[in-house]
């Protein structure tokens, strides 16, 4: 098969899971609830709104960037997300900032902005967008979606003989597909950020961050830029 | 530049940082207080046992200018850096924020590649200060989760209030005045937190008018000298709440908040009582979302002969013991206290923070008393035991015995000489004076200790 439809679901998932190792996007917090709280039940509640921020900031991403590929060239789209992508990951290189946000005394509503402003600030939705674009150019027959996507067209909500529009080809432009590849990074992510605070909370301890806690923000940098590169050689 | 793994002395919870290996060196401020145009300087002092210069002042460096008064002073970073909001573990702990309580002007340090011979590395200048904070005289340096604090004691022109600036930890510029509402609060002096409640504790000394020619008699008889703490919301930084012990209660100085961050208590220590001279522990607490405070020691003025008197006390026919500085174990198990005037050093089990039982005395100089160290016994030693630090893993205790140079002249006339010691903790309470640790500073005056890779009152920790 030359278009597998499996890939680009497996990549956004394990895209989720690489944002869920970090310790500051969000599995350290929800210990260190765990532990301000003395209770695992506190450990399980910070993980909603931890996820829900970061959907909402992958999410606000991926609808920016299909909007801008409503009204521009996807040419266009695609140098814009590999420029931001790069400044990203020199950012990230040359200043070591943080949002600053947060505290111990959290609720619901700070946590989720804690979680969405520290996934925004290491530039974590654009690097779903080479993914996203690469998959806009598989043909939308590939994602079994054909009749949504027929059923959209008939409606002149896209229209896949519009050669060169991005919005009209792309699979993201349909709002279900776009949502539900949200919603497979976010499962990606809650799932390793989950699991690394329950076997953490609950066995290792936290005498494994002196040892284990390589410089992600490096990595982060070298990822951001990677991706940039990946992003421009995607053929459009 | 940023490490690849977390700086070794970084520990998420005071628990495992009391696992830490002992420190092998500790860095003293050490003033010039000869007023011979020298400068003051950061020593490095050797505390390995095994080391031939054990002991012995192995390094220094000299301050650009004289007339500093190097004071107290703290690290660029910290454990407080692996805290889950604001998580920054590769930073190294390597520079060390030197103020001037007297010049307000900031040094800081770097201790590598070689921490036996540390270098300057850059100078805030006191209008730099003034200009960016408003603030003057910095005192207290701590590491956060966001930045580096510092109090101060007043404004550029020595009247109030004083409070708190924030340094950025990369670039050392002095990002501005922490506090958007003070409050009532106008005094300052010390200030530590509850990282795990978000809150900030202040206390209260005065301002530097009402300092820097010594102790007012005419203010402290009138309780002007602060006697409140200031409760304040750490991410809003606004004040909550004023705790007032009451105007008897005279230099609210010194905090130890429990490292632990889940507890929400800790210990202050109050120079001196108007009714009778005696200083007092006292601890704070958190319930229901309210704060309270308690007073839990009571340490007695001991009677006096007027001749033994400096001209301050004589009329008092006794020697206060001034608790100048406190300190606590990392394990909120044992409190030390420095009684400046009685050359008294006690030790508590602060297990429980509301009943503390005496678990140690030592003698050290002292107004009236002038007790000798061990290594000799035949000289009677001045000042008392002041600055005190206390080594991770809890078993080594360090103190030097100068306060502050126009108080030193007040109560110590004769003029200080200064001296370092060590002593041994006991795992279950007690303590022995190091025979063989007994350093003498010379021209100089030791104030502040800090160990190498950290201490029991250098890191903040978001985990218990």
């Amino acid at each position: 098969m030359n278009h597998s439809p499996l890939w680009p679901w497996a990549a956004l998932f394990l895209l989720g899971a690489y944002h869920g190792v970090n310790p500051a996007m969000g599995w350290l917090f929800a210990v260190a609830l765990g532990m301000q709280k003395k209770s695992a039940a506190a450990v399980w509640q910070s993980l909603v709104p931890i996820a829900a921020g970061h959907f909402v900031a992958i999410g606000l991403v991926v609808a920016a960037a299909a909007i801008a590929g409503a009204v521009v060239p996807l040419r266009y789209v695609k140098i814009a997300a590999a420029c931001v992508l790069l400044a990203f990951g020199l950012h990230r290189l040359i200043r070591k900032s943080h949002p600053r946000w947060g505290g111990m005394q959290i609720g619901f509503r700070d946590l989720s902005i804690w979680s969405f402003l520290m996934a925004s600030a290491h530039g974590a939705g654009f690097m779903l967008l080479p993914i996203l674009l690469k998959m806009s150019t598989l043909p939308a027959a590939d994602f079994g979606d054909s009749a949504h996507a027929h059923h959209l067209h008939s409606l002149g909500f896209a229209g896949p003989s519009t050669v060169g529009s991005w919005f009209t080809e792309s699979w993201f432009a349909r709002p279900s597909t776009a949502s539900i590849a949200l919603l497979v990074h976010t499962l990606g992510y809650l799932l390793v950020t989950g699991l690394i605070a329950f076997v953490v909370y609950e066995k290792l301890g936290l005498d494994i961050l002196r040892k284990t806690w390589v410089n992600l923000d490096l990595i982060w940098a070298a990822a951001l830029i990677a991706t940039a590169g990946f992003t421009l050689l995607i053929p459009t | 530049m940023e490490l690849w793994k977390p700086d070794p002395t970084f520990y998420p919870s005071p628990k495992m940082a009391m696992k830490a290996p002992a420190e092998k060196l500790a860095f003293v401020a050490m003033l010039n207080a000869a007023n011979n145009g020298r400068p003051d300087a950061l020593g490095v002092v050797d505390v390995d046992p095994a080391s031939k210069t054990y002991g012995g002042l192995v390094g220094r460096v000299d301050m650009p200018n004289p007339g500093d008064e190097l004071h107290h002073f703290g690290w660029n970073a910290c454990s407080a850096c692996l805290c889950p909001y604001m998580p920054h573990p590769h930073t190294e702990r390597r520079y060390l924020i030197v103020p001037g309580i007297k010049s307000s002007r900031i040094h800081i340090v770097d201790t590598k590649p070689d921490p036996r011979n540390p270098k300057i590395i850059k100078v805030i200048e006191p209008s730099v200060l003034a200009e960016r904070a408003g603030y003057s005289r910095p005192h207290t340096v701590h590491c956060g989760p966001e930045g580096i604090f510092c109090s101060a004691l007043g404004s550029a022109t020595g009247e109030g209030p004083g409070g708190i600036f924030v340094m950025d930890p990369d670039s050392f510029e002095i990002l501005g005045k922490w506090e958007i509402d003070r409050g009532p609060q106008f005094l300052a002096y010390d200030f530590w937190w509850h990282l795990g409640f978000d809150t900030m504790i202040s206390s209260e000394w005065g301002t530097p008018n009402m300092v820097e020619s010594g102790v007012n008699p005419e203010i402290l008889l009138k309780g002007g000298y602060g006697h409140s703490l200031h409760v304040w919301d750490l991410r809003k930084r606004r004040h909550l709440q004023t705790l007032d012990l009451g105007a008897e209660y005279q230099m609210a100085l010194e905090l130890r908040p429990a490292h632990d961050p889940s507890r929400a208590y800790g210990f202050l220590g109050v120079v001196v009582s108007l009714k009778d001279l005696s200083a007092s522990i006292w601890v704070w607490h958190r319930d229901n979302g309210k704060w309270g405070v308690k007073k839990v020691i009571d340490i007695p003025a001991e009677p006096a002969d007027p001749e033994k008197l400096p001209p301050l006390l004589k009329g008092f026919k006794a020697v206060p013991p001034l608790i100048t500085d406190i300190n606590l174990s990392l394990d909120d198990r044992f409190l030390y206290i420095s009684c400046w005037g009685t050359g008294e050093f006690l030790q508590y089990d602060v297990s429980d923070p509301f009943h503390p039982k005496k678990t140690g005395s030592m003698h050290l100089g002292g107004i009236v008393r002038r007790a000798a160290h061990p290594k000799n016994p035949s000289t009677p030693l001045n000042g008392g035991p002041q600055m005190v630090e206390v080594s991770r893993d809890g078993r080594r205790v360090y103190f030097t015995n100068s306060l502050y140079a126009p108080w030193d002249a007040q109560f110590y006339p004769d003029g200080i000489q200064s001296w370092m010691v060590k002593l041994d903790a006991k795992p279950d309470g007690g303590m022995e004076i190091d025979p063989k640790f007994f350093l003498e500073f010379g021209n100089l005056r030791g104030h502040q200790v800090r160990l190498e890779g950290g201490d029991a009152s250098s890191d903040s920790y978001c985990y218990s």
